[in-house]
């Protein structure tokens, strides 16, 4: 699939936003004043700018508010519910904490597990698609809640949640790319049950493209560039988690920050992989052998 | 509404006669034609006349090779548009209820007024049959060229999909799948005809004939036709051989 970088940057950004704002609303840390200002100024922008940018990757962004529509049946539409849901619901916790000081309401804690729900349904746009394997497993929702709640806790200074959460975090990530790697090659479709030919001995091969040139579906889901580097960059990524992972463990929590950057690295490419790497069964119709 | 009707009262779709198929890709062409100028945004075109053209289409033709061990490939003209699926992901997908399956014919379209070109309609087809416009930005798919099987104002004989109407070959076919009785539905009883990708669970209403068992043929030489001749030939074959 082609890794549209609005696309990264939507994912990863609201994602670390809604676990930001997950912790702030069960006050971890508890915040007044500027601090509890500029906390939820950065939770805001994160979340925010990552749905301006889904915005960005539309065709005709006219009829984005339209978006909202249909959440009885369509995974994308839930997600733009429950973001504008969490939004709602944290602006009064945040106005009451600015002013009034802590006060942890249960409107905090519903818009904590409104957050969560949001994480989750970004993730189900994706891992809902049985045409695109390597996203169409179990593990794909727990990652992206792994890696919001986790860059959550790193940015909130939850020193013992991140501690735990970068294992967990590397394992889910490891564990996506060997069942991803897998799903291709096990997937019940193939060339032949693609186009019905070849009977019980025949196998089937591409001859000739219905056209020379590229189209639509080849740009965007026939994608093959940069699978060539895909181990040096999942190396990249365990690096990075790694650091953290021993950052969380060594280093005191007032510093937990400092490990933000190699998270934001290391998230950046995973899910830059998570598009590249990942296959469309359409393929089948274009040449890709299983 | 993006979530699809428990049944429609009829199954219109198209029965593709791989067979017959020679792969003029004459139905691109007249899709391309009709689908441009009426129902929607036209179907635009990039650099068509430069180095790197691109374009929408409803409907392509693949050509696929067939190789079985010790026999000699087989040649299959693919021709591949949208399957209007009984269970179609496409529209429960789409967040602003742009996409919908009609109840009264099954016909999966697209509303280009609420259609947002996010493309995930496209992500979740198993099988490629959206392309969206990079010009108009909205999402585009075969109509079953609803503006002609239903359209009072065209010869009786020209109210079928301009891919049916066009086919020199007479490969395509149109009608109701729903109805067993149906031409359509007793082409495919007849010939057995299949879906694509039945593992998508998508359960498509267009079906697809597969080619007839071709005349075994052998690899052996070719043996001589003519070992004994008579008249004037062997009288020939005598002259020649006694030099």
């Amino acid at each position: 699939m082609h890794p549209a970088s609005s696309l990264i940057y939507f994912t990863v950004a609201s994602g670390f936003g809604f676990g930001f704002l997950f912790f702030l609303g069960l006050g971890m840390p508890a915040l007044t004043g500027a601090n509890a200002f500029w906390s939820y100024f950065i939770g805001y922008f994160l979340a925010v700018s990552g749905l301006m940018s889904s915005v960005l990757h539309l065709g005709n962004k006219v009829n984005a508010v339209k978006a909202m529509s249909q959440w009885r049946s369509s995974w994308l539409s839930r997600e733009g519910v429950f973001a504008i849901l969490t939004l709602v619901t944290f602006a009064p916790v945040a106005i009451t904490q600015i002013w009034d000081g802590p006060n942890f309401s249960l409107v905090g804690y519903l818009g904590s597990f409104l957050a969560i729900i949001t994480i989750y349904c970004t993730a189900m746009i994706y891992g809902q698609l049985k045409t695109v394997p390597r996203w169409n497993q179990h593990i794909t929702p727990f990652l992206f809640l792994a890696f919001g709640i986790t860059g959550g806790a790193i940015i909130a200074q939850q020193d013992q949640i991140a501690a735990i959460g970068l294992p967990v975090l590397l394992i889910l990530q490891i564990g996506h790319w060997v069942i991803g790697d897998r799903s291709w090659s096990s997937g019940l479709d193939t060339a032949e049950s693609a186009t019905g030919l070849g009977g019980s001995t025949g196998t089937v091969r591409l001859l000739e493209r219905p056209h020379t040139g590229k189209n639509y579906l080849t740009t965007e889901m026939v994608h093959l560039v940069g699978r060539k580097h895909s181990d040096r960059l999942r190396g990249l990524v365990v690096l990075g988690l790694l650091l953290c992972v021993l950052g969380s463990i060594f280093i005191a929590p007032i510093s937990l920050l400092v490990w933000l950057l190699p998270l934001v690295f290391a998230a950046l490419i995973s899910r830059w992989l998570f598009f590249a790497e990942a296959e469309h069964v359409v393929g089948l119709y274009y040449g890709r052998a299983k | 509404m993006t979530t699809l009707p428990n049944s429609t009262d009829k199954k219109l779709g198209l029965v593709i006669d791989l067979d017959t198929c020679v792969g003029c890709h004459a139905c691109v062409i007249s899709c391309k034609e009709w689908n441009t100028s009426n129902y929607g945004a036209p179907l635009s075109d990039a650099d068509a006349y430069g180095e790197d053209p691109s374009g929408t289409f409803l409907n392509r033709v693949h050509t696929f090779e067939v190789m079985r061990p010790g026999k000699p490939a087989e040649v299959t003209h693919f021709p591949k548009s949208c399957l209007h699926c009984e269970d179609a992901p496409c529209v429960t997908v789409c967040p602003t209820g742009a996409s919908y399956k009609r109840e009264e014919d099954g016909i999966v379209l697209v509303d280009e007024a609420d259609c947002m070109g996010c493309g995930l309609c496209a992500w979740s087809c198993p099988y490629g049959a959206r392309e969206m416009d990079l010009s108009a930005g909205v999402m585009k798919k075969c109509t079953l060229c609803i503006d002609r099987i239903y359209n009072e104002n065209i010869p009786e004989e020209d109210r079928v999909p301009s891919c049916v109407r066009t086919c020199p070959a007479g490969a395509r076919h149109f009608g109701d799948l729903g109805d067993p009785t149906s031409d359509v539905s007793l082409l495919v009883e007849a010939r057995g005809g299949f879906d694509l990708m039945p593992d998508q669970g998508t359960r498509p209403v267009n079906k697809y004939l597969p080619p007839r068992q071709k005349i075994e043929a052998s690899d052996a030489p070719v043996e001589a036709i003519a070992a004994d001749a008579k008249g004037f030939f062997a009288w020939v074959d005598k002259a020649l051989s006694s030099f």
